[in-house]
């Protein structure tokens, strides 16, 4: 099997997104990098494999794919082993609930994280951008709510979608480390079974690995 | 898993909740829905406990999140004939991911705020249209149907010449934007037009639509 390609840089977090999913499974890939201050992301070649312009792509041989979520679902299951099954797709209620917590990640979690991460870190950092305050105490008010139901699901289980370590806990990866890195990261502290479940994720030496590409 | 009918909790004029119910008009499956009261959905439970609808029920497996619930409902009753996810095809259900995906955060939220803002908020809310909402979402729409043309020039559907889950994802909203002002819209681009055209034909979702037009009093 020849090396598959990821467009984009790791520290962008959707890219970390399919990164963690390569990681995982061991996977030979080759990260190519996309010059955003060169407008790379509009160019011909780009929109060939992302019409939107946007990052990650990513090509198996004549397959090329965009949208981080799907690109990581596709790695999940070409990887997938027996010991390995983080979709769990051959069990009808499994995989329900591995969708279910990936949904909530996509559609209730990051939204109230996200802005978080954007204000504190990327547009400072990267944009010159001063911190809205309003918007981060906002965010934090949203994030503690979906922390108190993340609290409640996770002292009934392990994981999110069940015992077992799924797509849905490796999805909260990226956004979460860069919250970890602004100044509210300590919210966790608050959330006890929350702070273990992320605690055993950057345990994993897919993640660690990953982690220390994504540290500036 | 029992083939008892399945249970879906909201009105079936909610976009949400229409997502699941082609789902389940598209397989014919049985299934009950269960109108629930806005207010009722504020007592937040372990079964939905962000409160929100819909919700579904199968036996002693309970759901939220609509995507996440359709998705079940094509993998339960995925026959040879009617297999939307194609999870049996890397390739294939690779190509309904990234559509379903563009849906839910390119597609959609250029075109949801005009749904909101020209027939939810005054029809709903009794709140008036922001034009200026409307006018900025047009011209993001815009640039994603140009993409939308390109990829239909191509292929019959969004994932290549089969219609699958990604496709059907787009027909609540769409359906609604076309009660709006903004429907003509749809005519620049001759090929995203027929193929919606041709999502519209589908007796599964021709019967849904039916349900979905609000009943005059």
């Amino acid at each position: 099997m020849a090396p598959v390609k990821v467009f984009g840089q790791a520290m962008s977090p959707n890219v970390a997104r399919v990164l963690v999913f390569l990681e995982e499974a061991g996977a030979d890939y080759e990260l190519v990098d996309v010059d955003f201050q060169a407008k790379e992301h509009k160019s011909p070649d780009h929109l060939a494999r992302n019409p939107f312009g946007q990052i990650p792509a990513f090509q198996d041989g004549d397959l090329v794919l965009f949208e981080s979520r799907a690109v990581a679902k596709y790695v999940a299951r070409k990887y997938k082993t027996d010991e390995a099954d983080l979709l769990r797709e051959g069990d009808h209620s499994e995989a329900a609930m591995v969708d279910v917590w990936t949904e909530v990640e996509a559609h209730t979690y990051s939204a109230a994280l996200s802005p978080i991460v954007y204000e504190c870190l990327i547009f400072p950092l990267m944009h010159g951008k001063p911190t809205d305050e309003k918007v981060v105490d906002e965010s934090l008010g949203k994030l503690r709510k979906v922390l108190e139901v993340y609290e409640e699901r996770l002292s009934k289980h392990r994981y999110l979608a069940g015992d077992f370590l799924s797509f849905a806990d490796l999805n909260h990866f990226p956004y979460t480390f860069y919250f970890m890195a602004t100044p509210h990261g300590a919210l966790f502290e608050s959330y006890p079974r929350v702070k273990a479940w992320w605690e055993s994720i950057m345990s994993r030496p897919a993640i660690q690995k990953l982690s220390a590409t994504m540290t500036p | 898993e029992t083939m008892a009918p399945v249970k879906v909790f909201g009105p079936a004029m909610s976009t949400n909740v229409a997502r699941v119910l082609v789902c389940l008009e598209e397989v014919g499956a049985e299934y009950e829905v269960v109108d629930i009261d806005f207010k009722a959905m504020e007592h937040k439970s372990p079964e939905h406990p962000f409160g929100q609808i819909p919700a579904f029920q199968d036996g002693d497996l309970l759901l939220f999140e609509s995507r996440a619930i359709a998705r079940y409902v094509l993998r339960k009753y995925k026959k040879n004939e009617v297999d939307l996810l194609r999870e049996g095809d890397l390739k294939e259900a690779a190509m309904v991911d990234v559509w379903t995906e563009v849906d839910a955060h390119t597609y959609n939220p250029a075109i949801s705020p005009i749904v909101y803002e020209c027939l939810i908020n005054p029809l709903m809310r009794g709140l008036p249209t922001n034009q200026t909402v409307v006018d900025e979402s047009l011209e993001k729409l815009k640039k994603v149907l140009e993409v939308y043309e390109a990829r239909l020039s191509k292929h019959d559907y969004l994932a290549g010449d089969f219609v699958s889950f990604a496709d059907l994802n787009h027909f609540p909203y769409t359906f609604y934007f076309m009660a709006t002002p903004h429907a003509a819209l749809f005519d620049s681009y001759p090929h995203v037009k027929a193929w919606w055209e041709r999502i519209m034909a589908r007796p599964a979702v021709k019967k849904l639509a039916a349900q979905m037009v609000p009943k005059k009093p």
